[in-house]
Order: structure tokens, then sequence, then C-alpha cells
């Protein structure tokens, strides 16, 4: 197993396949496993434009080529206040970046997930001006523990979870791990985000997990572990998700209460 | 169509009411056990649940107006509303925040969706105590109404506190609200033109 995987027991199968927020296919929980099976995820194919020496339109095939793909068994922690272990399948996205060959000027990473309103029924008459957009800071994407996950238990991503391809940064908020990715550019300034643009108060870009800070709408101090049944009570969330130790010093000298 | 509806009501006991009240919550608990998330799911069934009863108790006095006669139902109507409000508040204590006093505390300080839902709920209690015969006697007809029109601002309450939950605003949440405050300006409007001189 992978040294930065954790040696928590994963979730089931189904709890992590059932249980998904993904508006594209639907408010409720339980819509994206009812309706993203209309999702066609072959052909697929990824834009990398920006700072970047090798910008183009890859096939999903050629972007990943030569990457070494292994299992990371991650705490995967939503801001509203549930968590669940998740044995995910992907590469460490520094090495895509190194392929592609980041720029200097290049400050951050924007990701987009797919839009298609004919297979996604949740994208009609939304609040939410799609794509779904995502963004780390170049230090962040370039950590070893942020991945770019293609499967789940040894099975191709379901579409649900985010296929064919989709980004996991296990220390914040499962918001911030955009799905089904269609669009990686490498950029200079800090890009637009989808759930901050929203709510600012409620979202940072940053998103660290933090039970010290406070989300407008849920104590951050505890989580629900999903999978223990109705009594199964609640655990007390831990800063950076538990994986302190690999990221605190990428904040060092940040006020993490300013950026939340 | 509106006499066969008073016909059918006449035959039916209001206890039928308590009844299916109760095995409709036996089912929510029951078919939340196989969810992932079963006490969240609990949580949000009760309350959407107990949202909808309280609705429909509303809805006896209009359709009064039309002529449809289902006023026996209504004190058992909005007591299983409350029964339902209230397991939907228990399971938030007991289940989701597993009597975690302190953070139970902060939330009902800070969040204004919990607060708005919690005076919901306190606003309930007076009408569930006097649901029944010996406290309509002792309060009195004209008191006993007028402490009963708490219903309203109590589910309207109840229907903001949904809208604010959501993370966006989806049409199910507006749609509850806006029949609530239907029914608010609906009871206003009648009420008016019982006052106003005739002739």
């Amino acid at each position: 197993a992978s040294p930065y995987s954790t040696d928590e027991a994963p979730n089931s199968f189904e709890d992590i396949t059932t249980y998904n927020n993904y508006y594209e296919f639907g408010y409720d929980k339980s819509d994206p496993a009812a309706y993203a099976g209309s999702l066609k995820t072959d052909p697929w194919s990824v834009v990398v434009d920006g700072l970047v020496d090798n910008p183009g339109t890859y096939s999903l095939a050629d972007l990943i080529a030569d990457q070494p793909i292994e299992e990371r068994i991650y705490r995967f922690r939503c801001v509203e206040a549930w968590s669940m272990i998740v044995p995910w399948q992907g590469f460490q996205l520094s090495g895509l970046l190194n392929k592609l060959g980041v720029q200097a000027g290049a400050k951050y990473v924007a990701f987009e997930t797919v839009v298609r309103p004919d297979e996604m029924p949740g994208i009609s008459g939304g609040m939410i001006d799609w794509p779904y957009r995502e963004g780390l800071r170049l230090d962040e994407a370039m950590h070893p523990l942020t991945i770019m996950a293609t499967g789940l238990y040894g099975k191709p991503m379901p579409n649900q979870n985010g296929a064919p391809i989709r980004l996991i940064v296990p220390w914040k908020y499962g918001f911030k791990s955009v799905k089904s990715i269609v669009r990686i550019s490498l950029i200079a300034e800090q890009p637009v985000t989808t759930w901050n643009t929203l709510a600012a108060n409620e979202y940072g870009f940053y998103a660290n997990v933090n039970p010290t800070v406070d989300h407008p709408r849920w104590s951050q101090a505890s989580e629900r572990r999903i999978g223990g049944g109705l009594f199964s009570g609640r655990v007390d969330t831990l800063m950076f998700n538990g994986y302190g130790d690999q990221v605190a010093s990428l904040y060092a000298g940040q006020d993490l209460t300013k950026d939340y | 169509m509106i006499n066969s509806i008073n016909q059918a009501a006449r035959r039916i006991p209001a206890y039928t009411i308590y009844i299916a009240g109760i095995a409709l919550a036996a089912w929510v608990i029951f078919s939340s056990l196989s969810t992932p998330d079963p006490a969240k799911v609990l949580e949000r069934v009760l309350g959407i649940r107990g949202l909808q009863i309280l609705i429909v108790t509303l809805c006896i006095t209009p359709l009064r107006w039309y002529g449809i006669n289902l006023l026996k139902f209504r004190r058992a109507l909005g007591l299983m509303g409350f029964m339902f409000i209230a397991l939907h508040l228990m399971t938030w204590v007991v289940l989701d925040l597993a009597l975690r006093w302190s953070e139970i505390l902060t939330e009902l300080t800070k969040r204004p969706f919990i607060i708005v839902g919690m005076l919901a709920f306190v606003a309930l209690i007076p009408l569930a105590v006097t649901s029944n015969n010996a406290m309509i006697k002792r309060l009195g007809a004209l008191q006993w109404k007028r402490l009963h029109w708490l219903a309203y601002p109590a589910t309207l309450a109840g229907a903001v506190h949904f809208v604010m939950i959501g993370k966006v605003y989806t049409l199910e949440s507006a749609l509850y609200f806006a029949a609530v405050a239907a029914l608010l300006i609906a009871r206003r409007l009648k009420s008016r033109k019982k006052l106003a001189p005739t002739g």
C-alpha cells in the first residue's frame, strides 16, 4: 500500500457510489447514482491551456499515458460535515503537470467539469453557472497527496463519482475535488471557482478542512462518518482532515481564518 | 363531487389519521435504515413530512369555504404534524449531533436557519398542548382560536427553515414557502371581507 494511504477501513462500494454530490445530475444525493449512467465517458478529451509548454486537446489515453497509477486510500470530508474512506486509483497530479511543462509565470491550476445538458439532467433550470469550476494553488497541485483519480475499488471510476477522471485533494473539503474534468489551465491569477462565486462567505478558495473555522451553515468541529448506521454518532474533525503533517507547511504564515 | 367527499369523510373516523401518521413515521424510520447516511435521511424526511402535514392541516379551513368539510380531521392532522416535527428535532439532537451539547448550543445560537426552525417548533408546542376538548373549554373558544392562529406563522417559519437549509434555492423548497404564504394571505383576505360592512 502507498505510504500516503490511511489504514482506516474503506466505506463499502455501495456507500461510495450511492451517496454523491454531483449537482449536474440533481440535488439529491441519490440522483447521481440514478442519472449519471447517461454520461458518455468514451471517447473523452481534455483541453490543456494557459502557461504550459505542451498545450492542446488530449485524448484521455494520451493525457494519462505513462502516469503510474496506484491505490490511495484517503479520508474524504464533505463541507456538509460527513465523511467517508475511499480507496481511489490514480496518479499524482504533479507527474502530469511535469509532463505538460508548467511555465514560470503559472501560479494556479484551474479545472472545469464537462457540461452536457442532454446527458446531465441537473444542468437545466439550476442556479449554478456551469461549467463547475475549481482550482488549486500550484504548490497544492504539486503536492504528492494530490491525485487525479481514474478509479475506485479497483474498478474504472463510476460515472456518479466523476468518471473518467477527477481531482482528489484529501485535505480539502470535497467540493474542491472537481469531477469529470475536461479542461486544465495553468494560470497566473487565482481562478474563479463555482462555490466561492455562489456564496463567498461560506466557501473559500482554499477550503482546507479546518475544525476551528466555522462554516456559517454547519459546525465543522465534528463529522458524521458514513456507513456506521443510525447510531454511529460523530467523530471529531481533524485539522487538514488529518493530513496536517504533510500539508500544514504549505500555509505557513497564512491566516487560515481569512484564507478559509 | 363535494358531496361524495363529505360523505366519505363522515364515514371515516378521525382516529384513522393517528394510525396513518404513526404508520408513516414507522415507515420513514424503517426506510432510512438502508441508506448510507440514515441519521441525515431520517432527519430530512421527518422534517419534510412534518411540513407537508402542517400545510395540509392549514388547508382544512379554506376547503370549508368551498363546501368541503374535513374539520373533524384537523386536530389529528395538526398533532401528527407536530409529532413529525418533534421527531425531526429529536433526530437532529440525538442521532445527527449525537448529544454533543456544546455543538448543539453553538448551532442554536449561531445558525439562522436552526434558530428559525427552533422558533417554529417552540410555537407549535402550545398548539399541541391545547389540542384537546378540555383545553378548548378552559381557554374559551375565542381565546383558543386566537392562540391557534399561531399555526400560520409557525408553519411559515418551518417553510423558511427549509428554504434556508438548501445550499442553492430549489423549486421544491420555494413551493412549500409559496403554499404557506398563499394560505396565510387567503386567510387574511377572508377575515377582512368578513369584517367589512355589507350592504
